[in-house]
C-alpha cells in the first residue's frame, strides 16, 4: 500500500524522529532518555520511512547494511567499558572530561558507551525488521 | 580483596566474539580467532585459579559502586575452578569445531555466539549479585537458542522449541524468586542478601521463596521430573554444539544451585528430604531412558539427567562430604559429559552414522583411537583410579553417614547401569563386525591431516584432563575440600564482598 500523505509525512518526520532520537540519547545519563531508547526511536524512524517508501529505498538512504552497526557499536561500548582499565580502575567506571562542552554537557565514557549500545540497537532493530520484510515480501 | 583483572576470562571472549563480529563471512579467519581466544581464556583461567587458590578471595566492584550498591564480581575458589574447567571444556570445543562445523553454519555467525555463550558462563560463575545471575543466564539461553537452531533443520526446530520453552519458564520462575527476595530484603546482592535473610521474621516465606530457585534451576539442570526437554533436545544440534550444551549448560543450574542453597538459603529438613527424592527419581528415570536408548547422543542425553542426579543428590545430604562428593561430581561431569559428545562427533564422521546398530567395527579400523576413547568410557563409569570413581566414593560414604541407604542404593544402582549401558555401546559400536549397512560411509579417512588432527586432538586433550583428575585426586580432593569449606563457613565470602 503506496499512501501519499504518509509518503510526505515520513519525509518530514524522520529528520524529525531521528533529531529526537539523539536529543535522548545526550540527555540520558542523569534524566529519563539513554542509547537503547533513544536507538529504538532512531529505529522507529527509519521503520516509519520504509512502511512509506519501501524497504529498498529505506535501504538506499541507510547506504550500509544496518547489521554492520552491529559490531561498530557493541565495540564502541565494549572499548569505552575497557578503557578505565589502562587507568587502574575497575571495568565500566565512568571517566569523565573535567570542562563541560556545549550541547554535550559532561562528556565522559558514559556518553561512549550509549553512543554504542545506541547504534547497537539500530543495527540489531533494522537488521531483524528488515529480513523479516523482505523475506515476506 | 580487589583485584581488576578478574573478569579477563570473560573479556577475552567478549573482544573474540566481536572481531569475529567484525570478520562476518571469512570463516578461516574466524577459526583462528576462536582457537586463539580458546587458549588465552583458558590461560587467563589459569592465572585467575592460581591466584584465588595462593592468595583467597578476589573481587572486583564493577564501575567502582562499592558493594551492595553496584554488581560486584567476585572470584572464589568454587567459581574460579569452575571457569577453569569451563575454559579448558571450550578450548577442546572450539578446536573440534573448526573441523567438525560446517561453513555453513560458520557463515551464519557460529563462532561469535559460541564465544558470547562461553561469556555468559565465565560471567554466572564469577557474578556476585542475584540479578546480574539472572542476565548472564539470559545471555546463555539466548545464545543457547541461536546455537541450537543454526541450520534450521526440522528436528532441530522441534527440539529448540521444546528448549525454548521450559527455560523461558524457569527463567521466569527464577525472577519471580528474585523479585520476592528483593521485596523481603531490600537487597540483589548475594553476599549482603545471606546477612539479611537470617534476620527476616518470616522465615516460611522466605522457605517458600527458596522453592522458586529450586523450580528455576531444577529446570535448568535437568531434574526430575522437569528433565523432559533435555533428550528430546541434545541430540538435534552438531555435535559440537551438543558438546557444549551437555558439559556445560546443566551444570550452570547445578551451579547455581550450589551456590545459592549453601550462601543464601539453608535448606530445612523438608527441603533437604525433598531433594533427595528428587535426586533419586532423576537418577532412576535417567537410567532407564538410557537403557532403551540406540542412538548414541540420545543415550548420551539420557546418562546427562541421570548424573546430575548424584550432584543433587549430594546436595540433598547437605554434609561436608556429601557436598566434596558432588562438587568432584561436577568437575569430573563437565569434563567427560563434553568429551562424550565430541566422542559422538567422532564417530559420525568416522561411519556416517550414530545408530548403534548400524555402526561397529571402529576398533578393528582404528585401534588408538578406540583406546583413547575406552579410558574416556572407564572414567565415566567410575573404574577406580579414574576421575568419576573418587566422587562417587564419597557420595556413597555420605549417605551412609546420613543414612539414606536408598539414595545409596540408587547411586550404585546408577553407577551399574552406567557401566552396562556403556559396554552395550562398546561392544556395538567397536566390537561388533562392521554391519557393512550402505548408509556407513567413512568421511573421516578421506579428511586432510589438519581437519583429523583437529577432530582427535580436542578428545584426547580432555580424556587426558580426566585421567590427570583421577591420577591426581589428592590435589582435587584438596581443592574440593577448601570449597565446601567456603560453602559451610561464609563468613570470608561476605567479608570480601561487603569488606
Amino acid at each position: 500500500m503506496r499512501s501519499t500523505i504518509l509518503q510526505t509525512a515520513s519525509q518530514y518526520l524522520l529528520p524529525i524522529l531521528l533529531l529526537f532520537s539523539f536529543f535522548l540519547l545526550i540527555r540520558g545519563h542523569y534524566s529519563p532518555g539513554g542509547g537503547f531508547v533513544g536507538g529504538l526511536v532512531a529505529s522507529i524512524a527509519f521503520v516509519l520511512h520504509s512502511f512509506a517508501n519501501g524497504v529498498e529505498s529505506t535501504m538506499r538512504i541507510i547506504r550500509y547494511k544496518p547489521m554492520s552497526l552491529i559490531p561498530i557499536g557493541l565495540g564502541l561500548s565494549t572499548a569505552s567499558m575497557l578503557l578505565p582499565l589502562f587507568f587502574g580502575k575497575p571495568v565500566m567506571t565512568s571517566l569523565w572530561v573535567p570542562e563541560q562542552l556545549p550541547v554535550f554537557g559532561s562528556v565522559g565514557t558514559t556518553l561512549f558507551f550509549d553512543v554504542g549500545v545506541y547504534l547497537l540497537v539500530v543495527g540489531v532493530v533494522l537488521t531483524i525488521l528488515f529480513t523479516i520484510s523482505l523475506f515476506s515480501e | 580483596m580487589t583485584d581488576n583483572s578478574i573478569i579477563a576470562p570473560l573479556i577475552i571472549h567478549l573482544l573474540a566474539a566481536l572481531l569475529q563480529l567484525a570478520f562476518w563471512r571469512k570463516t578461516v579467519t574466524q577459526r583462528y580467532i576462536s582457537v586463539t581466544a580458546a587458549f588465552l581464556g583458558l590461560v587467563s583461567a589459569g592465572v585467575l585459579f592460581h591466584k584465588v587458590y595462593s592468595g583467597g578471595i578476589l573481587i572486583m566492584n564493577a564501575a567502582n559502586w562499592r558493594a551492595p550498591f553496584g554488581i560486584v564480581f567476585v572470584a572464589d575458589l568454587f567459581s574460579s575452578s569452575l571457569v577453569l574447567i569451563t575454559a579448558i571444556a571450550s578450548l577442546a570445543v572450539s578446536v573440534f569445531s573448526a573441523a567438525g562445523i560446517n561453513r555453513a553454519r560458520m557463515l551464519y555467525g557460529y563462532f561469535p555466539i559460541f564465544h558470547f555463550l562461553v561469556m555468559g558462563l565465565n560471567g554466572a560463575f564469577l557474578t556476585g549479585d542475584i540479578f546480574n545471575l539472572y542476565v548472564w543466564f539470559e545471555v546463555i539461553i539466548i545464545s543457547s537458542f541461536v546455537l541450537m537452531t543454526l541450520g534450521g533443520r526440522k528436528a532441530q526446530l522441534e527440539g529448540a522449541v521444546k528448549y525454548m520453552a521450559l527455560n523461558i519458564l524457569a527463567s521466569m520462575f527464577f525472577l519471580t524468586g528474585i523479585g520476592v527476595l528483593y521485596g523481603i530484603t531490600g537487597s540483589l546482592n548475594m553476599a549482603d542478601l545471606a546477612l539479611r535473610i537470617p534476620k527476616v521474621q518470616n522465615q516460611s516465606l522466605i522457605n517458600l521463596t527458596s522453592v522458586f530457585f529450586l523450580l528455576g534451576f531444577g529446570i535448568k539442570s535437568a531434574v526430575f521430573p522437569l528433565y523432559f526437554w533435555l533428550p528430546s533436545s541434545y541430540h538435534t544440534p552438531p555435535s559440537a554444539v551438543a558438546a557444549t550444551f551437555g558439559g556445560l549448560l546443566t551444570k550452570v543450574g547445578i551451579y547455581a544451585l550450589f551456590r545459592v542453597f549453601t550462601l543464601l538459603f539453608t535448606p530445612d529438613d523438608n527441603l533437604k528430604n525433598l531433594l533427595v527424592v528428587i535426586a533419586i527419581f532423576t537418577i532412576v528415570t535417567g537410567m532407564l531412558g538410557a537403557l532403551i536408548k540406540d542412538n548414541i547422543r540420545r543415550l548420551f542425553s539420557s546418562l546427562i539427567v541421570c548424573h546430575i542426579g548424584f550432584m543433587v543428590g549430594g546436595l540433598g545430604l547437605y554434609s561436608k562430604m556429601a557436598m566434596m562428593g558432588a562438587v568432584f561430581y561436577l568437575f569430573h561431569d563437565i569434563l567427560v559429559k563434553t568429551n562424550m559428545f565430541l566422542i559422538a562427533g567422532l564417530i559420525r564422521q568416522l561411519r556416517g552414522s550414530m545408530n548403534m546398530k548400524l555402526l561397529g567395527g571402529i576398533y578393528g579400523q582404528y585401534p588408538k583411537i578406540s583406546l583413547v576413547i575406552a579410558l574416556v568410557l572407564f572414567s565415566l563409569v567410575g573404574i577406580p583410579p579414574l576421575s568419576g570413581f573418587w566422587p562417587k566414593l564419597y557420595l556413597i560414604e555420605a549417605g551412609f553417614d546420613a543414612k539414606k541407604f536408598v539414595l545409596v542404593a540408587t547411586i550404585l544402582a546408577g553407577s551399574f547401569l552406567t557401566l552396562y549401558v556403556i559396554a552395550r555401546m562398546w561392544s556395538e559400536v567397536f566390537w561388533k563386525d562392521p554391519s557393512g549397512d550402505e548408509r556407513i560411509q567413512d568421511t573421516f579417512a578421506s579428511l586432510r591431516l589438519h581437519k583429523k588432527t583437529f577432530l582427535v586432538l580436542p578428545v584426547v586433550l580432555l580424556c587426558f584432563c580426566s585421567v590427570m583428575i583421577g591420577l591426581d585426586a589428592q590435589f582435587i580432593i584438596e581443592v574440593v575440600d577448601r570449597i565446601t569449606d567456603e560453602m559451610i563457613n561464609t563468613a570470608p565470602y561476605i567479608k570480601a564482598v561487603l569488606g
